[in-house]
């Protein structure tokens, strides 16, 4: 049989401290799917954190045999990237792994490179499915998913992040508890020198961009930083964020907090209003997710529209305050 | 103080991409180029650093000889020089690339002493592999942290802040010399002036060939897992310059497609401001507003 796959299972902080992050889920099954690839090797998870030990046996309903976990708090007092992927190498050497993956966050990205680093690895990232062989065949993710690799991976451990939401949760209850190994891995002093060393929380009151029901965005069609107004107040009507394309941050019409795309914030509302956006392929990897799109624009053959489930065609700066009155009118 | 910016030359996409016919690359006849997003910030974080505090600031691509125009763009901003891994123009993983340019980092800073402070983007737009900075930082044993979105500089140290998993913000702080990979946000980027293109283009760009092989700086240096080596670029023949070190790189990519399209079927709701009504009629049939 062949050795473990080790996946670094990410846990949640703030309201959801100690509880593994949906992306790391997804990676655990699949992780599942390959082993069987695998003939059957066994997954293995490795946790951070003195939450780790509460944690690790519910891993096992999502395909974890085992869930080594490290507490040591010099390590672990703190996220600390370097140390992290030092000891995820140094497992992956000790329990002769096969692969190590790790969710496509960004602490998953950062731990997993300094593991593949450390272990002299190759590292495939955002991979969407692999196919174990000789070689393994990986398809991966470029310009944020708005492209595919197909490639190949080949090491004696395959390092790989996966793309966040590329498979399904896979929790089967009634399966037996992951059984907790800890793991104290041998870190140098040099490696916990980067790790965080404070926490602002979050600014409260305003309405979250990830989490509105509602997304009014703006692009370059808004012409100005002024002619936001308009959008506001759509948007105070609709109890609806605000969101912008690259053109609108890199012209300092609006902070990059509100920027969606690539670069900026990936959004699911149920309706995003796009207003005066294109549709270059940088916005809409970022509100793609959206259950349904109504597009406001001047030029009907836009890219946007290929996405559109609605549209209206003209100038939002006469239709936005128009649809504000109406909403008024009947209000 | 001395800061190195590291750059990628990647096509400006438009509304949508185009693959060349044999699927290896994206098709750019019609397209041009600019400097990765989160590295052009990264640019004017150095610009900033140099500005305030003195010193010289570089800028490091590694690419074709074509990218000479991403490191003119630079020095339009403010970068002081520029060096170019030149490349035969072919495509370059990871881990040959890191290791490249952490020779290179070497070799410059015998040559003119450490620099204080590299800089990365937290991933290239094109094929964001997520990881180089960290490869180089790891190679050269330097601290690292990665998705910064500020960052100041003290005596001694950078403090960094980024956004912390489930909302907030989270800080770190890093004795220098140190590398750091920033995102977008952390700055918003000047326009080049008239007189930064003009002192631009009088500029010398070293170049370093490194796409033939068995040349290049990386043998040269005679450090590193590249040094022994010295080979060419990955990619055509599956062996790269890490290779034939013993060291596995990768991934190698075999072909480029599109993901499959959803083909959504878009419903005009009218024209103009005489649309309103339609508008809020689907709102009201999404619930979003009260009927």
């Amino acid at each position: 049989m062949s050795g473990p796959i080790l996946v670094f299972v990410e846990l949640g902080s703030g309201e959801a401290v100690g509880t593994p992050d949906r992306v790391s889920l997804e990676t655990l099954a699949f992780a599942r799917s390959l082993a069987e690839g695998l003939g059957g090797a066994p997954v293995e998870a490795v946790l951070f954190g003195a939450d780790a030990s509460v944690a690790g046996p519910g891993l096992g309903a999502h395909g974890a045999a085992a869930a080594h976990v490290v507490m040591d708090t010099a390590i672990v007092g703190a996220y600390a990237p370097a140390a992290w992927g030092a000891a995820l190498a140094e497992l992956a050497i000790a329990r002769g792994a096969v692969a190590v993956i790790g969710p496509g966050t960004d602490r998953g990205a950062e731990v997993l490179a300094h593991g593949a680093a450390r272990l002299g690895m190759p590292l495939a990232a955002n991979v969407l499915a692999a196919t174990p062989g000789a070689s393994w065949s990986v398809t991966r993710q470029r310009w944020a998913g708005s492209l595919l690799e197909d490639g190949t991976l080949d090491a004696p451990v395959r390092c790989l992040t996966m793309a966040p939401h590329a498979v399904a949760v896979d929790e089967r209850p009634g399966t037996s508890a992951a059984a907790v190994a800890p793991f104290a891995p041998t870190v140098s002093a040099a490696d916990v020198v980067v790790r965080v060393m404070g926490h602002e929380p979050p600014s409260k009151g305003s309405i979250s961009l990830t989490d509105a029901k509602v997304v009014v965005g703006g692009g370059r069609g808004v012409g100005s930083s002024a002619a936001f107004s308009e959008l506001e107040e759509l948007a105070g009507l609709l109890g609806a964020a605000i969101g912008v394309s690259r053109v609108v941050t890199s012209n300092g019409w609006r902070p990059h907090a509100q920027q969606v795309g690539q670069t900026g914030q990936r959004i699911a509302p149920d309706l995003y209003i796009a207003c005066g956006i294109s549709g270059a392929i940088q916005h809409i990897v970022g509100c793609k997710s959206a259950k349904r799109i109504l597009a406001i624009n001047t030029d009907a053959e836009s890219p946007i529209m290929a996405l559109a489930d609605y549209a209206v065609i003209g100038d939002l700066h006469q239709i936005v305050p128009a649809i504000s009155a109406e909403i008024r009118r009947r209000g | 103080m001395r800061v190195l910016v590291c750059v990628k030359r990647v096509p400006q996409t438009g509304g949508r991409i185009v693959l060349t016919a044999d699927g290896q690359e994206i098709d750019t006849k019609f397209l041009g180029f600019t400097i990765s997003p989160h590295e052009e910030c990264g640019i004017e974080e150095a610009v900033r650093i140099i500005e305030a505090g003195g010193g010289e600031s570089t800028v490091l691509t590694l690419g074709a000889s074509a990218a000479e125009e991403q490191l003119r763009d630079a020095m339009a901003l403010g970068i002081d020089r520029a060096v170019l891994l030149e490349t035969d123009g072919s495509e370059w993983d990871p881990v040959s690339t890191a290791a490249a340019i952490a020779d290179t980092i070497r070799a410059q800073e015998a040559a003119g002493g450490t620099f204080d402070l590299v800089i990365f983007g937290n991933e290239s737009a094109d094929s964001g592999g997520f990881q180089v900075g960290i490869r180089v930082a790891v190679a050269l044993g330097r601290p690292v942290v990665n998705g910064l979105k500020g960052l100041t500089v003290g005596s001694g140290s950078v403090t960094a802040r980024r956004e912390a998993p489930g909302g907030g913000w989270e800080t770190y702080e890093l004795p220098l010399p140190a590398i750091v990979g920033v995102k977008e946000g952390i700055n918003l980027p000047r326009y080049p002036s008239v007189p930064g293109r003009l002192r631009a283009k009088k500029k010398e760009v070293e170049r370093i060939p490194v796409g033939a092989a068995g040349s290049g700086p990386v043998g040269a240096a005679g450090s590193g897992p590249v040094g022994a080596a010295g080979s060419g670029p990955v990619g055509a023949a599956g062996s790269g310059p890490a290779a034939s070190s013993g060291l596995p790189v990768g991934p190698i990519k075999a072909l480029l497609r599109l993901p499959e399209e959803s083909g959504s079927q878009v419903e005009i709701l009218g024209r103009g401001a005489e649309a309103a009504p339609a508008v809020v009629d689907l709102l009201q049939k999404l619930g979003l507003v009260a009927r």
